[in-house]
């Protein structure tokens, strides 16, 4: 059995554009993620006990079905219900978006925990209302904490979203899927595909070390 | 000036605080003794408004804390200053910063103006040069000194200190306590401290109140305080001179 060079060089170009298609898709619900995460994680050590009970309800049900399910909820169950067709990019990155809020409010719920009750009470004692101290004192502390495991939820989801091929969308594994389907050449599409998911999170790591390594220079200066 | 009457506090089932009657003085140090787990740090909570009692009234100047929303209670609290246990020093802050925190919120100072009440609070307990220094540069004893002076950078009228000589060897908490002492006397403020340190609260205090198990089961000048045959008090005493 032969590896065909030539076929993985003239293969990357179509791969990389897949490769940009999966980044949109991770950096959209990244952001989205952080964003619903952060509010969710809040609501989850609320004081208020429906709030947390609302929290508690979406954490639970993202993190109990898997990925896959989400996205086929969201890309042929709601147009069922709601009778408008949904397009697969806002279905893919809703998906993924909500998927990931639920396991990034539980890290920020974690960090927030994570800090000394002590420091809600100096702020408090020094006239601040309970969100001030949230915003200037506790949620600056704890996102320095939660760098690393948020860098991994990153890792995962960026990952995960090859699942999104499932609604024919052509992120990275479907471009190798597509090309497989023309060539019969699985070794070296696969393997194209795999070293290029590497370099992907390889990156992505080096980068959380890189925030983590700036945030703890900056405590000491 | 602040006055406790009948004040209960429970945690689920279990009374932290049974029917405390107390009075603060304008201008007085009372240190509140007691073992670990007696209450007296959950008093300090309740005394600043970070908690709110089961039953009973806290009279700050006759108006009651346990009544007041968030809002009056964030306001009172410009009035007090707190020094915990472990500093509480803001992490992410420089010590400048951290003393500066009131001033910049709950002032219209100019930063010029603030930056020299920093140093000068800060100069006030000791400490010359640090402003720009982190948290975790600095020792156990220094983290007090900068916790005192960011409790006395909005020039409060009370003072509470929650075991101000924990964690700290002999000589440092010996000059805590002149802190203390001269704290007061330069700024004539109010002053409750909270420790289980019974010759630091003998070197401080004007009165003594102990708690026992959620009670308040004596409450003396520190003179007589020293005289008294209640058990539970020599029992304090007694771990004093065995120190000796």
């Amino acid at each position: 059995m032969s590896f065909n060079l030539d076929l993985v060089v003239s293969s990357f170009p179509l791969l990389l554009v897949g490769a940009g298609v999966t980044i949109k898709i991770t950096a959209m619900s990244v952001a989205l993620g952080v964003l619903i995460g952060l509010f969710v994680g809040i609501a989850r050590i609320s004081t208020f006990k429906p709030i947390r009970f609302l929290a508690a309800v979406y954490v639970d049900f993202i993190r109990g079905t898997p990925l896959l399910v989400q996205i086929f909820l969201v890309y042929f169950a709601l147009p069922a219900l709601t009778g408008q067709r949904i397009d697969p990019y806002v279905a893919a990155i809703g998906a993924c978006s909500v998927n990931s809020g639920a396991y990034v409010a539980e890290i920020f719920r974690a960090g927030i925990q994570s800090i000394n009750a002590g420091q809600m009470e100096a702020a408090r004692s020094l006239g601040m209302t309970w969100t001030q101290a949230m915003r200037y004192i506790i949620v600056p502390q704890a996102f320095k904490r939660v760098i690393p495991p948020l860098g991994n939820e990153f890792i995962a989801l960026l990952k995960d979203s090859s699942l999104v091929s499932v609604i024919g969308f052509e992120e990275l594994t479907r471009r190798g899927q597509l090309i497989i389907a023309k060539t019969y050449s699985s070794l070296e599409i696969w393997l194209s595909v795999a070293l290029i998911y590497l370099v992907m999170t390889l990156t992505i790591s080096r980068f959380v070390a890189y925030l983590e390594k700036r945030f703890k220079t900056d405590d000491r200066h | 000036m602040i006055q406790l009457v009948d004040v209960c506090k429970s945690f689920e089932n279990k009374e932290a605080l049974k029917h405390i009657n107390l009075g603060i003085n304008e201008g007085e140090t009372l240190a509140i003794i007691g073992g670990s787990g007696s209450g007296k740090s959950t008093l300090l909570r309740l005394l600043i408004g970070l908690i709110r009692p089961t039953s009973g009234e806290i009279l700050v100047r006759g108006r009651d804390m346990a009544r007041m929303d968030e809002a009056q209670l964030d306001e009172l609290r410009l009035h007090m200053g707190m020094v915990f246990q472990y500093s509480a020093l803001f992490d992410s802050m420089s010590v400048g910063d951290n003393v500066a925190f009131g001033l910049r919120e709950h002032t219209n100072k100019s930063e010029a103006e603030i930056a020299r009440i920093v140093r000068e609070k800060l100069a006030l307990v000791g400490l010359e040069g640090v402003e720009q220094m982190m948290p975790n540069e600095l020792s156990g004893g220094m983290k007090k000194r900068v916790g005192l002076a960011r409790a006395i950078a909005i020039e409060p009228s009370i003072i509470f200190y929650d075991e101000p000589s924990s964690g700290l060897d002999p000589i440092m908490t010996e000059r805590i306590d002149e802190l203390i002492v001269s704290t007061r006397q330069r700024l004539g403020v109010t002053s409750v401290v909270v420790t289980h340190d019974m010759a630091s609260a003998c070197r401080i205090a004007d009165r003594i109140a102990m708690i026992y198990e959620g009670e308040l089961i004596a409450v003396d000048t520190t003179e007589n305080f020293k005289q008294l045959r209640d058990e539970r008090v020599q029992a304090f005493f007694h771990t004093l001179r065995t120190v000796k």
